[in-house]
């Protein structure tokens, strides 16, 4: 489906050696430990890990929410030191969306906070998106009049508003019902067909993992360490159930869970 | 082991194997048929209004019937003597007069109140100095009666206007600051990062993001302050409303007791309530409805 960016192009974004800490009441924690990934333009860039690995924390950094204590972020050659609307950002939680605004409302929301364009070109320009991502009929409606998947539909309409030079996706469909997480998933890779955005995606699941990343970074936890970085541009959908997607599932789960295996069924192993 | 265990069981009875089935829909047919309207009475005693009102006919009904059986004007006058003594009162008395005055006295203190209630919330919010200030004066000031405040501010600043807005900004500052900076601790961090990420920073972020999600507090901070406001000022001026020439209706109600003009003292309560109903249930419903109804925020 996509190609391999040869290694001439210089990437979109770089991670470069990033620890990242976070204070909590009584610990300062390190969620990454030198985690080091290069994302080129127009890649699915999936962050795949186990609870604990820090892969929301890195997410935040990208998005510019915390600096690294370590370690360097650069978008386009600049490090990144704040927010900004060059990076939109999907929760996976459904309170992302304003309630006060309807649907349109909240679209067009980062386009007239940062004045990109008039009210009316922005309003157009919402429209054009909730087209895409089939809310027509909703724009006229308050959030939480929506269903969860309508709600993140929404919030993926008002991110690529912005035409960001990266989509950053914490999750996004973590919170759905397993059917509609799989036309979701559908949905995002016929987005990105379609319109040709860059995306990082953050998910603890190995299959979400296959079929929505072009490339997946493997994170070990308890601090986030980078395991692997394989390639799965050439898995899709369709390929569900072959031999070559379960092979690499079964890979990325050995890759997980090697460490676990390794402590705690060392004994048996030793019977067998 | 494990076999052992199960033959020593009886045999436990297998559900039947029984054949698939795979069904092809119709059309739904007759199903919308299913529900039939409710009758009117029904109808009309789902509407809230048309129940309360129910209860106000009945209140009406007993408190005529027992000043009728009473049969004493001076301590418990009727309904239609109050009823009268209200109209006269509206019509050529001074009613009307003392009611704008009090509610002139109370948008100013209201008004005051609100910014400096502001100027506390966004001291709290920039910086942990202000929210330990916020905290510290709320927590002392709050439990006191602004009533209370009255002799001091008559010291201060004399008879007149200018105690009684003392007074009420004191009533309504603590519950709105409480409210409001309660509310923008509450937005949940999603929504923050949410709005960083739109592009909002600064005076924007609390203007455009902070005061909308946390608007059902500031809502009920301003529902408080204003019950406590509109309570202060009457008894306020049941106090010392004789000094000002032109009282207010506090100052109505003591003026007619004096007097033993007991109709027209329930009259003067009539409308304390009357305004109190009228603000709360038609300004601030209002209100509700436009805003946090409309957005599914009420908890």
């Amino acid at each position: 489906m996509t190609q391999v960016p040869t290694a001439h192009d210089a990437p979109l974004l770089v991670a470069d050696g990033v620890t990242l800490q976070y204070k909590t009441a009584d610990h300062l924690v390190t969620a990454t430990w030198r985690v080091g990934f290069d994302v080129f333009a127009g890649e699915r860039f999936v962050v795949l890990g186990p609870s604990g690995c820090g892969k929301s924390t890195l997410l935040k950094a990208v998005a510019g929410f915390m600096q690294p204590v370590e370690g360097e972020i650069r978008l386009a050659g600049a490090p990144i030191t704040r927010p900004g609307s060059d990076r939109m950002m999907v929760f996976q939680e459904f309170d992302q969306l304003l309630p006060w605004k309807t649907v349109l409302g909240n679209v067009m929301f980062p386009l007239l906070v940062n004045r990109r364009m008039a009210r009316s070109e922005a309003e157009a320009h919402a429209r054009e998106l909730l087209a895409k991502v089939n809310l027509s009929r909703f724009e006229g409606v308050h959030p939480h009049m929506l269903s969860g998947g309508m709600k993140q539909r929404t919030a993926i309409a008002r991110a690529l508003a912005m035409e960001p030079k990266v989509l950053l996706m914490d999750e996004p469909f973590a919170a759905l019902d397993a059917l509609t997480r799989r036309k979701m998933q559908e949905e995002l890779v016929a987005l990105w067909e379609e319109v040709g955005f860059t995306v990082i995606f953050v998910t603890h699941s190995i299959e979400e993992a296959l079929l929505v990343g072009s490339r997946i970074l493997v994170l070990s936890p308890h601090p986030g360490r980078v395991k692997a970085e394989l390639n799965a541009h050439h898995l899709g959908f369709e390929s569900i159930g072959t031999p070559e997607f379960e092979a690499l599932h079964r890979r990325i789960h050995d890759l997980l869970f090697t460490d676990r295996i390794e402590t705690d069924l060392a004994p048996e192993a030793a019977h067998g | 082991m494990a076999e052992l265990a199960v033959s020593a069981q009886p045999a436990r009875a297998l559900p039947p194997a029984r054949p698939e089935r795979v069904v092809t829909l119709d059309a739904l047919g007759a199903v919308g048929d299913a529900a039939r309207p409710l009758g009117p009475i029904e109808r009309l005693a789902n509407i809230t209004l048309v129940r309360r009102l129910v209860v106000l006919v009945v209140l009406a009904v007993l408190w005529e019937g027992y000043a009728r059986w009473n049969d004493n004007s001076l301590l418990f006058p009727s309904l239609t003597e109050t009823l009268a003594a209200f109209w006269d009162a509206a019509a050529r008395g001074p009613l009307i007069d003392r009611t704008l005055t009090s509610l002139g006295v109370l948008a100013m203190g209201y008004g005051v109140g609100l910014l400096v209630a502001a100027v506390f919330t966004t001291l709290a919010v920039s910086t942990r100095a202000g929210t330990d200030l916020l905290s510290t004066l709320t927590a002392m000031f709050n439990p006191l009666p602004a009533i209370a405040l009255l002799p001091l501010a008559l010291l201060w600043f004399g008879l007149g206007a200018k105690s009684l807005v003392f007074v009420i900004v004191h009533s309504v500052l603590w519950a709105v600051a409480l409210n409001t900076h309660s509310g923008f601790t509450a937005v949940s961090p999603t929504l923050r990062m949410a709005g960083q990420n739109c592009g909002l920073k600064g005076l924007s972020f609390v203007l455009f993001l902070l005061v909308p999600a946390a608007f059902p507090s500031i809502l009920t901070g301003l529902k408080i302050g204003w019950a406590f406001a509109w309570r202060t000022l009457i008894a306020a001026e049941l106090v010392f409303g004789a000094s000002s020439r032109s009282g207010g209706l506090g100052w109505f109600i003591f003026e007619n007791r004096n007097s033993l003009e007991t109709p027209s003292v329930f009259a003067g309560l009539l409308t304390v309530i009357l305004i109190g109903l009228v603000v709360e249930s038609v300004i601030f419903r209002t209100i509700e409805n436009m805003t946090v109804r409309r957005w599914g925020m009420q908890s």
